[in-house]
């Protein structure tokens, strides 16, 4: 599995991505605080860390006597700069190309 | 956005880059690096503890600071080194001097950890300490993109991975 699998994998399930937006809204939280918004055990939302953790989307530091869990954006941003933009770069001069050959036409 | 903003004090940013501890730390310490990737400034670092740090204003700096209607300082970024382990760890102050708002936050904490890891990649941690600094933790968050003041940290190590590793910068 590539990097960018196991980003897309980590982001196709919804509690994953529930989690990936509380950390957003308030970063560096503990296992407690982002258990507290799920109906689901703690083993199984340790479980959902994990896949976000091996996707580089979630990294734990330790502060203290607690591990806290920081969102990591790197990895959608890869993303963006590697994949979306090449497609993005394409419409866009498909239609500069369409513009000037309409331009052409009509001068 | 703006409460948002406020609780973000400590952002961590990871990345795994196909090249040796020793060419990331080039990356982040040398000139000739680190005008190739992110804001393409040339950083003056004095790698030892007390040391100072300074970026100093390029111009493709100063037509970004016009485009955002602000008059930019001749230096952009400035602080003090305080732990230089090389090739591992870095430990310094950073203040952005970009306007008056982000100077006046002052000064903040900025860490970068280098691990060796498998398959000859390395792990590049950056751990930036934002406390009393909600402007530029938007800022480094890539909040301002738009505005053309960069994306931030993501799009800076996105750029130095992808340099380090094709030896080719991303296109503007």
């Amino acid at each position: 599995m590539t990097d960018d699998d196991r980003v897309f994998r980590a982001l196709a399930d919804p509690t994953r991505r529930f989690l990936l937006d509380r950390l957003f809204e308030r970063d560096g939280r503990t296992l407690t605080e982002l258990e507290s918004g799920l109906e689901m055990t703690r083993f199984g939302v340790m479980k959902h860390l994990r896949v976000l953790e091996d996707a580089g989307l979630v990294v734990t530091r330790r502060s203290g006597r607690e591990k806290l869990h920081f969102l990591n954006p790197v990895p959608i941003r890869l993303i963006h700069d590697r994949w979306i933009d090449k497609y993005r770069e394409r419409q866009v001069s498909a239609l500069a190309e369409l513009k000037s050959e309409l331009e052409e036409e009509t001068g | 956005m703006t409460t948002m903003t406020e609780t973000k004090t400590t952002q961590v940013y990871r990345v795994y880059i196909k090249a040796t501890p020793q060419a990331i730390w080039d990356a982040i310490t040398k000139p000739e690096w680190t005008e190739r990737y992110g804001f393409g400034g040339r950083v003056e670092y004095e790698l030892r503890p007390g040391g100072s740090y300074r970026v100093p204003t390029t111009e493709a700096m100063k037509e970004a600071g016009a485009q955002m209607g602000i008059s930019t300082p001749d230096v952009m970024v400035d602080g003090e080194v305080i732990e230089a382990d090389p090739p591992r760890r870095l430990v310094q102050t950073w203040r952005m001097l970009m306007d008056r708002e982000t100077e006046a936050e002052g000064f903040t904490r900025l860490t970068y950890e280098i691990e060796e890891s498998s398959g000859g990649v390395s792990r590049l941690t950056l751990v930036h300490e934002l406390e009393g600094a909600p402007k530029l933790a938007a800022l480094t968050a890539g909040e301002r993109e738009a505005e053309g003041a960069g994306g931030g940290w993501s799009w800076v190590l996105s750029d130095l991975k992808t340099l380090l590793e094709t030896g080719e910068s991303m296109p503007r």
